[in-house]
């Protein structure tokens, strides 16, 4: 399975770049019979193409398509949203479309992500303050949060199972929740890091549980609960279908229903700049730091049984 | 003599046998004693000349009134040995004899009595004799008397008779004369007016006039005097009805109306009907007053010429309307209260119209006068109609008007407040134009407090006096109780403090976004208040006020405790937020610096970054601002040369130590495993931590969150080599000069540490400036 990445390439002047490349074939998901002892071994990438980014400027973000055959790529250059083609097995990045962003001062962008939902045609990038939302078709913005933080936007998630729902995460220290159809407020805000929130990630299946990463070198799980899109009705389903008995613990259970903190991984000693749900397993996650730890934690079982039960 | 007699008699009988003949005796000769005892009016004990015994009735005391010889005999013979039963032998009979001699010697000694005593009644016996005589001649001579006097009478009889009957005769024909005279008298009295007058005669005839209506000559009169009486009363509603004459002139017409026994419900309603009308006319005048036209008399003449117009007059018709109609019972009762309470609410509508022009603003002793007045002039119509509920009506107009009186000073201080928030953002502006630095932050400061507590101060006197002893409403329950505790103590004073601890965070709220207008110097300023309200304004205000107020109510109020709490809170809030403005403030001007360089084809170095002083100026600005309203605070111990120790930093040997190794890349993986263990022993630095109340916490605070920002900012570029030894130089620099501000200068160290570490690893190609070299060129700049 091919991976796009960023690299450097160093010259007189400094350009981020971004390329397309195959894992290896024994860490693809359909081979995990691959011996223990093997895994130790490095194993090296392979190059598959550039994407050609000369003219744009600096690569600050690339993501795929999220669902689709991985042909397409959207990669950040400065102010440049540029839409790529894979062709040729992925030997051959074509610039399909593009578009840029246009205002006053010097506009970068420094995130972006790929929307779900609306059948993948929606992107959202984040620059300075602002979030904004592209239609991948038209190559037009559709929506934009102003000041959706008080400081730089560093990072964006779409909730996979609530197509207006977005995470936005940035330096003041805040992750906010924004219905994409009401841009003035922000649905709940978050204030739990003592430093820039650098990542914020959704579980690709409960989405309640939010995980995000800080230079104040915290990892801090959360439980949305009230904005999730199985906030209680997966509970009350159960309790349709249970005898009447056992609905009274089920009740009891279900009335605290409240956006809490899960729990404060402190493990880093530097700031966090990353973190991620696995994709194999909805309750493992990992979190990377500046001095090179990853950190793989799992949710609490208590929490997991009670989202499960 | 009975006494004496009294003790021994008894005691005669048991000492012989008891079935002698004199047995009985003693209980005769004792019956006797008793009879003449209560002659004298002596009781038994009494008389005997001894307490009373143990037991009157116990029958084994000799000298008791039940004594029975039998059972004491029985008992002594019983409970006595023989010797003693001897001893009371010779005891009893020695009694006995000692108790004859003593019975003859008295009728020795009486004898003498008994002797002149017959001779008395014998003496008596003749003189009725001849009185018998004397009254049998009497009553001879009272029979023929009678006789006599019956003869008289029966002569007298006849003309007795034709006396009499002369005499009613007489009565009679005054009577006619009367009547006969009626009709023109009453005309007499109707052209005169002296309508009572005729009522009066009118009621005098009337009765006779209706037993003999079916002789012709008296029906005539009657007929003539029913005209007459149409006509007078017609005259007298022709004047009720002008009603131009006051008050008790209509209630005289009413009376006289009723005395010729017009219906008094017809008059009764009239009666209400015409005093509804000069009501009106009051309250039509009263409206008049507070039209649209804005010159309105003040507040106390409008509430005077209500009281005394209004107020008044519907006391005299209260009044008239009891005496007039007292016979209507309880429906006449409920008719005048429904009167009452219905101009009353329009009478109240008017003054609650007036009184809330007054809300506006104005004087509050004059509105308090001015409610006391309505209050008190209500009391009499309060009194005289107690169901139509005017007293009850009044005083929660009054307590409305307090209520919102309260609700408006609330308004006021707030107004005032936010007028000093103002007062001192121009303040805070204007000196800025004037190239000035730092304003008296601690002048602005007292100034404010002392508005506002003037502010507060003023408040409470303007409140307090609707609890003043002379106000007429202010011992009413509410006065005495809720409105001192739950409207002035809750309501105002800590309603007042909350809005002002809410207004403060306020500026707290949606950093960057809004609050990037408020300045800082004023969140530091507004921080400082409150910090200075929990100490010490804010029990000093709660004080002053449960002493002017003696609060009495027992709900529960809001303890000190909870209130410095959150001013504290707030003070706290504001002070963090003021950490997190400068230091965003500078945090962006060093961002700014490291993002828009191009760090790869920098020169090499030469002098500090002009950047770098800009942060060092701001910083000593800071403190400068800061020092003006908090103290200094706790700074870890430090060694006598500081900035010695903080250049040791950058020394070979801590050089060496910390991040040569890193420059040469055959050992990449010493770098992170050295500032890993470096880390493991270093705290984690909390960036945005909650600040403390001194200079040195805030100062802390904002050169935490700017070098974790050049921290952040630097990892993400890259660097050639003078790029790294030009960060180094600014790192360097800055050490020289904010380790002063921070409590712990370790801290310091350790961040700009990273940073150059950082900016290290971001170098393909790291070689570090000479110290010395360093160290110059700071010293130049």
């Amino acid at each position: 399975m091919p991976q796009a990445s960023s690299g450097v390439a160093s010259d007189s002047k400094v350009l981020t770049c971004a390329a397309v490349w195959r894992m290896p074939k024994e860490l693809e998901p359909g081979s995990h019979e691959s011996p223990d002892d093997s895994s130790s071994t490095a194993h090296t990438l392979e190059l598959l193409c550039h994407l050609d980014n000369t003219a744009h400027g600096s690569m600050a973000c690339v993501a795929w398509e999220p669902t689709g055959d991985g042909k397409k790529v959207i990669s950040l250059a400065d102010n440049h949203i540029l839409l790529w083609d894979l062709q040729e097995s992925s030997s051959q990045a074509v610039l399909a479309s593009s578009a840029s962003l246009e205002g006053k001062g010097q506009l970068k962008f420094t995130s972006g992500r790929w929307s779900p939902h609306h059948n993948c045609t929606q992107v959202a990038t984040a620059n300075d303050t602002a979030v904004r939302g592209w239609d991948t078709r038209s190559m037009s913005q559709i929506y934009c949060i102003e000041n959706a933080h008080g400081q730089l936007v560093r990072d964006l998630d779409f909730n996979p199972n609530k197509q207006y729902y977005l995470a936005s995460c940035g330096d003041d220290c805040k992750v906010k929740f924004w219905d994409t159809r009401n841009v003035t407020e922000p649905v709940k805000t978050l204030e739990e890091h003592s430093h820039w929130v650098w990542s914020v990630r959704y579980n690709h299946s409960h989405d309640q549980l939010v995980l995000t990463g800080s230079s104040d070198s915290r990892v801090i799980l959360s439980n949305m609960v009230s904005i999730s899109s199985e906030p209680f009705g997966h509970l009350v389903d159960d309790d349709d279908l249970s005898d009447q008995e056992e609905r009274r613990p089920e009740e009891k259970s279900q009335e605290p229903p409240q956006d809490s903190v899960i729990a404060t991984y402190e493990e880093h000693e530097d700031s966090v700049y990353a973190v991620d749900w696995s994709s194999a397993d909805p309750w493992l996650f990992a979190s990377l730091s500046y001095d090179g730890r990853l950190v793989i934690n799992r949710v609490p079982r208590a929490l997991k049984y009670h989202i499960l039960l | 003599m009975a006494a004496a007699a009294a003790g021994p008699g008894p005691g005669s009988g048991p000492g012989d046998s008891p079935e002698g003949p004199e047995a009985e005796a003693p209980e005769r000769r004792r019956k006797a004693h008793g009879m003449l005892k209560l002659y004298y009016g002596l009781s038994e004990g009494e008389a005997a000349g001894r307490p009373a015994g143990p037991d009157p009735l116990d029958p084994t005391d000799l000298n008791g009134a039940h004594f029975d010889p039998e059972v004491y005999l029985d008992k002594l013979r019983r409970e006595c040995p023989l010797a003693q039963l001897m001893d009371s032998e010779t005891d009893m009979v020695r009694q006995i004899r000692a108790l004859d001699s003593d019975m003859q010697t008295l009728v020795y000694e009486n004898y003498n009595k008994f002797i002149s005593a017959t001779d008395t009644i014998r003496k008596m016996k003749n003189d009725f004799r001849k009185m018998e005589d004397e009254m049998d001649r009497l009553a001879t001579n009272m029979a023929v008397i009678t006789d006599f006097s019956a003869r008289i009478s029966a002569t007298l009889q006849d003309r007795h008779e034709r006396i009499t009957k002369l005499a009613g005769v007489h009565a009679l024909l005054r009577k006619l004369q009367f009547l006969f005279e009626l009709p023109s008298r009453l005309t007499k009295c109707v052209e005169l007016g002296a309508y009572g007058q005729a009522v009066r005669y009118q009621g005098r005839a009337r009765a006779v006039l209706q037993q003999y209506q079916h002789l012709p000559s008296f029906r005539a009169i009657q007929d003539d005097c029913q005209v007459i009486t149409a006509r007078l009363a017609q005259q007298l509603r022709q004047r009720f009805r002008e009603g131009g004459s006051g008050a008790p002139e209509q209630a005289e017409c009413v009376e006289l109306l009723l005395a010729l026994g017009e219906p008094a419900e017809e008059l009764c309603e009239e009666f209400l009907a015409h005093a509804r009308g000069r009501l009106e006319e009051e309250l039509r005048s009263l409206e008049a007053e507070l039209g649209p036209s804005p010159p309105a008399p003040d507040v106390l003449e409008f509430t005077d010429r209500g009281g005394s117009g209004f107020v008044g007059g519907l006391c005299q018709v209260a009044a008239a309307y009891q005496e007039l109609f007292a016979a209507q019972g309880p429906a006449g009762a409920e008719r005048l209260a429904a009167f009452a309470r219905e101009l009353g609410g329009r009478y109240f509508a008017l003054v609650e119209r007036r009184l809330a022009q007054e809300q506006g603003g104005g004087d509050n002793s004059l509105l308090v006068r001015a409610l006391d007045r309505f209050h008190r002039r209500l009391r009499a119509p309060g009194a005289l109609l107690a169901a139509a509920g005017l007293a009850e009506a009044a005083t929660e107009i009054v307590e409305r008007v307090a209520r919102e009186r309260l609700g408006h000073h609330l308004q006021g201080l707030r107004a005032a407040f936010l007028g000093c928030l103002t007062d001192v953002r121009q303040a805070l502006a204007a000196p800025r134009l004037a190239g000035k630095e730092g304003p008296g932050l601690a002048e602005l400061l007292a100034n404010v407090a002392s508005s506002i507590l003037s502010h507060i101060k003023a408040s409470l006197a303007a409140v307090h006096l609707f609890t003043a002893k002379e106000v007429s409403f202010s011992n009413k329950p509410y006065f005495r109780g809720e409105f001192c505790s739950q409207g002035v103590r809750e309501g105002l004073i800590v309603g007042f403090i909350r809005s002002m601890c809410q207004t403060a965070q306020s500026f707290c709220d949606s950093p960057g976004e809004k609050g990037g207008a408020t300045p800082p110097a004023l969140l530091l300023l507004l921080s400082r208040l409150c910090l200075d309200y929990e100490t010490a304004t804010i029990s000093y205000v709660l004080t002053l006020t449960d002493e002017q107020f003696l609060v009495q109510d027992q709900s529960p109020v809001t303890p000190v405790s909870t209130l410095c709490a959150e001013a504290r809170e707030t003070a706290r809030r504001l002070l963090t937020h003021y950490v997190k403005v400068q230091g965003l403030v500078i945090s962006q001007m060093l961002r700014k610096s490291v993002e828009t360089r191009d760090w790869l084809s920098t020169l090499e170095p030469r002098n500090v970054r002009a950047v770098m002083k800009r942060v060092v100026e701001d910083t000593t600005a800071i403190d400068v601002q800061v020092g003006l309203l908090y103290e200094e605070g706790v700074r870890k111990a430090q060694s006598s040369d500081s900035s010695k120790r903080t250049f040791s930093v950058y020394s070979s040997s801590r050089q060496q130590g910390r991040y040569a190794p890193s420059y040469t890349p055959s050992a990449p993986m010493d770098t992170n495993l050295l500032s890993n263990i470096q880390k493991l022993f270093s705290e984690r630095i909390d960036v945005f931590s909650p600040v403390e109340f001194n200079k040195v916490s805030v100062l802390t605070g904002i050169i935490k969150i700017s070098l974790k920002t050049l921290l952040e900012c630097v990892r993400l570029r890259t660097f050639g080599r003078f790029g790294l030894q030009q960060v180094q130089v600014d790192c360097h620099f800055l050490q020289l000069y904010l380790w002063r501000f921070v409590a712990d200068e370790e801290l310091v160290h350790l961040l700009l540490d990273e940073v150059v570490a950082s900016a290290a690893l971001r170098c393909p190609d790291p070689v570090p400036m000479e110290p010395s070299v360093v160290e110059v060129i700071c010293e130049r700049g």
